[in-house]
């Protein structure tokens, strides 16, 4: 077996107890002892992440946005001040989705980009395939010595100004989905929880020690179990899992992220125009009792959808999922899922299922 | 937390005790559990079900995954454990106490030959390597 890449907190996980797994190839924590109070700690006060295993990647030079404006499905025209996030998909020519990310615009020549961390080598393998064809001059340059660490809940900024001196006065005005730097620091107004809170970029030496800093602060660790269950709550796509590269973004519920109005053209847009969807994702609430995951089969009076995340709800107390279904199911609408040898009963609902602290469903 | 000694153990993480009438009782092992995480939800196999040595009988699932459970041996469900439906996480929090199911085997001789604690205990150090 290969040996797993490390973030600059393995020693740190430990030390805490953490149960670690392998996450695509990365030694990561799952939990620091129960899941289940993780996610709660999050939703009611505040814990802390470990997500150096994403990639930060710097886009420079002359004509930044006239690249990212093709290269995106989302339109970056949408940021003019500086700081501003937007989420978008990155797709192929045929639509499917090569990743999702945040992308930051800082200055006209400079947008950071952050991209999930199994994608990482081949989206940026694809930025400079790109950028090659169509902005020679332009440079891209990931930084794998950065270190991020997602602050989340709803004391989650309070405990980072707290932590960090210095960090209120340049912080406390973000809008959400915006960022400003620090010295060395990049602190963003993101998240992956559906909680206020911050995301923050460092140098790994420099990791360690605010993230032990944020402990003695009463900051949680949480692991990546609770992440997952916190992202399903808020309805959050989870690339891999509610997109590919073999199904686009306006089947995934992504339609919102994919600017298809203005004029400019980008990867992937005439594919889109020339294949309207027949599917979408839904939200399920499982009625029977049970736990719905990835992949059950979803049986609907319009035809079969698939779950694309499921799992447990701590906030509800039941079981949810997101599931591609063909576009004649409705909310509100009656469906089965197959799950083992039974047929269970589920209801087609809104998501997000939960945010802010509070179920939505 | 040790395996208790008065238990028997299968290679898949049952944990099996005879009772002073010879019923069985079986639960998932302290390992196991620990694997799996939060519990979330128990599905025992009915009163009256004949089950076979290996066979999946039950399944648990935490908020990570599903497992399935194996009759530890040939015999007949006598009950299952009602308490589970409203408090699965009693399997993280007592593991030998939270039962699943109890049965009654066709073969008394047959559980003599599960594994021990210390036999088990090897399968678990096996497992970590």
């Amino acid at each position: 077996m290969p040996s797993l890449k490390q973030t600059p907190l393995n020693a740190a996980h430990r030390a805490m107890g953490a149960k670690m797994v392998d996450f695509g190839g990365w030694d990561m924590p799952v939990n620091y002892g129960s899941q289940i109070e993780e996610h709660h700690q999050v939703r009611n006060d505040c814990g802390m992440f470990d997500v150096s295993h994403m990639r930060v990647v710097d886009v420079k030079g002359d004509g930044v946005r006239a690249f990212l404006r093709h290269l995106l499905a989302n339109n970056v025209d949408k940021l003019t001040l500086s700081g501003k996030a937007l989420y978008s998909t990155m797709l192929l020519e045929n639509g499917g989705v090569i990743d999702d990310l945040i992308v930051y615009f800082m200055r006209e020549n400079w947008f950071r980009i952050v991209v999930n961390a199994g994608t990482a080598d081949k989206d940026i393998a694809w930025m400079k395939k790109q950028a090659a064809q169509h902005a020679p001059k332009l440079t891209i340059v990931d930084h794998p010595e950065l270190a991020m660490i997602a602050v989340q809940g709803p004391n989650a900024r309070t405990k980072v100004w707290e932590a960090l001196p210095g960090s209120k006065e340049l912080s406390e005005h973000l809008i959400p989905f915006s960022a400003v730097e620090m010295g060395s620091m990049f602190i963003a107004r993101t998240g992956y929880t559906g909680e206020d809170g911050f995301e923050i970029m460092l140098p790994a030496k420099a990791a360690p020690f605010f993230w032990a800093t944020l402990a003695e602060h009463g900051v949680k660790p949480i692991g990546l179990g609770a992440r997952d269950t916190l992202r399903l709550e808020a309805g959050m796509n989870l690339y891999g899992h509610d997109m590919n590269e073999s199904v686009g973004p306006l089947e995934s519920g992504l339609a919102w992220t994919v600017d298809l109005k203005s004029p400019r053209d980008f990867i992937g847009k005439a594919s889109l125009l020339a294949h309207p969807p027949t599917r979408k994702l839904v939200g399920l609430l499982l009625l029977d009792r049970g736990v719905l995951r990835d992949h059950q089969h979803v049986h609907s009076a319009h035809g079969e959808g698939e779950i694309t995340s499921g799992s447990f709800s701590p906030t509800l107390e039941k079981s949810i999922a997101l599931a591609r279904v063909p576009n004649g199911v409705q909310i509100g609408d009656s469906v089965q899922v197959a799950v083992r040898d039974k047929m269970l009963a589920a209801r087609v609902v809104k998501y997000p299922f939960a945010r802010n602290g509070k179920g939505l469903v | 937390m040790s395996n208790p000694g008065n238990l028997k153990y299968t290679a898949s993480h049952e944990w099996v005790k005879t009772e002073a009438d010879g019923t069985l009782t079986v639960g998932i092992t302290d390992h196991a559990q620990e694997l799996l995480g939060d519990m979330v939800f128990v599905e025992a196999p009915t009163a009256g079900r004949k089950l076979k040595a290996k066979e999946e009988c039950a399944v648990v699932e935490s908020v990570k995954a599903a497992a399935d459970v194996y009759a530890p041996v040939s015999g007949t469900v006598t009950a299952a454990n009602s308490e589970l439906d409203g408090t699965p996480e009693a399997i993280n929090s007592d593991p030998y106490g939270a039962w699943i199911f109890k049965m009654k085997p066709d073969n008394a001789a047959d559980v003599a030959a599960l594994l021990d604690a210390t036999s088990y205990q090897a399968v678990v150090d096996s497992e970590a390597h």
